[in-house]
């Protein structure tokens, strides 16, 4: 019976659900586009920021939100504010001609390939049923996300099974940072002058002139 | 929550193939970057709404992890970027082509 409940408020239409649906979808999509085709680098920073922002409105309304809550503070704020700090710090911010084809042929090819991936993938969503693979595609959750046993929500199922079942992986998520760390320093570390030790300083001087000419 | 979960993926996979072309046709390792992220966003998108459709939380843990590892994707990325730049003052792609037989 309450099956019968599910597909009778699934069949009706959701008006809110399709107004926040369609809003991000434009959102995402003008973002996209602008990280795609803008030629100042800044801009298709920001650009990108707007496509974060609505893909996490589309995660708080698929119930993951603490997914969204981490797409916001780690995507937005520590990776986009990273590639602008890396962008300024090079001051490679000015506009790029992007009207001239490095290889010949390479566009169109590039547009065929689009058209087709998407041809293939939605043909896939439309016709296969193991691509989607679900036991009910519209209608409510089902399962154990939004249990009504567990009232503490999605966020406690999530951490119950990242410190259970992926232990593992999440341990070795934190090798990996403490590597991505170690690299970036030995990375951005000025290699020392080859012979005269004492003349570190006035060779970084010189090269930071280069740099700057 | 009545919407249907097609929509989700469709939308995924269009932003997965604006991100595929924009890193096949720009030539600024920055925007290339950005674009990786658009592909690693439209896959989280689409981890999240299977998760929903099979009412299984396991999606929503593997977007936590695409998230950990595009951090550190970015930081050494980046990392190479800016050295790069300080040895031939540039970020264009083609103009790395020193290992070119």
């Amino acid at each position: 019976m309450l099956e019968t409940l599910h597909v009778a408020t699934s069949t009706r239409v959701a008006w809110p659900d399709l107004l926040v649906f369609a809003a991000s979808a434009a959102v995402i999509l003008i973002g996209a586009l602008g990280v795609v085709t803008s030629r100042n680098p800044v801009h298709a920073a920001l650009s990108l920021v707007m496509t974060l922002f609505g893909v996490a409105v589309l995660f708080i309304e698929q119930e993951a939100d603490f997914l969204a809550a981490v797409q916001i503070i780690v995507y937005a704020g520590a990776i986009v504010v990273l590639f602008l700090f890396v962008i300024m710090f090079l001051g490679v911010d000015k506009r790029e001609d992007i009207t001239v084809e490095p290889l010949a042929g390479q566009r169109p090819l590039a547009f065929v390939m689009l058209g087709i991936t998407l041809g293939g993938v939605i043909a896939m969503l439309a016709e296969s049923h193991w691509v989607t693979g679900a036991h009910q595609v519209v209608g409510p959750i089902q399962g154990h996300i939004s249990d009504s046993a567990s009232p503490s929500g999605e966020v406690a199922q999530l951490g119950k099974q990242l410190f259970t079942t992926y232990l593992f992986a999440f341990e070795a998520t934190a090798a990996l940072l403490v590597i991505a760390v170690v690299g970036a320093v030995v990375l951005a570390r000025r290699p020392p002058a080859p012979h005269e030790p004492g003349e570190t300083h006035s060779d970084q001087g010189q090269s930071d002139r280069e740099l700057s000419a | 929550m009545s919407l249907s979960g097609a929509w989700y993926l469709g939308l995924a996979a269009i932003v997965f193939t604006i991100g595929a072309v924009g890193l096949l046709v720009r030539r600024n390792v920055l925007i290339m970057f950005m674009c990786i992220e658009l592909m690693l966003n439209a896959a989280n998108l689409t981890f999240v709404t299977f998760s929903r459709m099979l009412g299984d939380i396991g999606g929503q843990a593997v977007v936590f992890f695409v998230l950990v590892v595009a951090a550190a994707e970015v930081v050494v990325g980046l990392g190479i970027v800016v050295t790069n730049f300080r040895r031939r003052s540039t970020t264009v792609a083609d103009d790395l082509h020193s290992l070119k037989g």
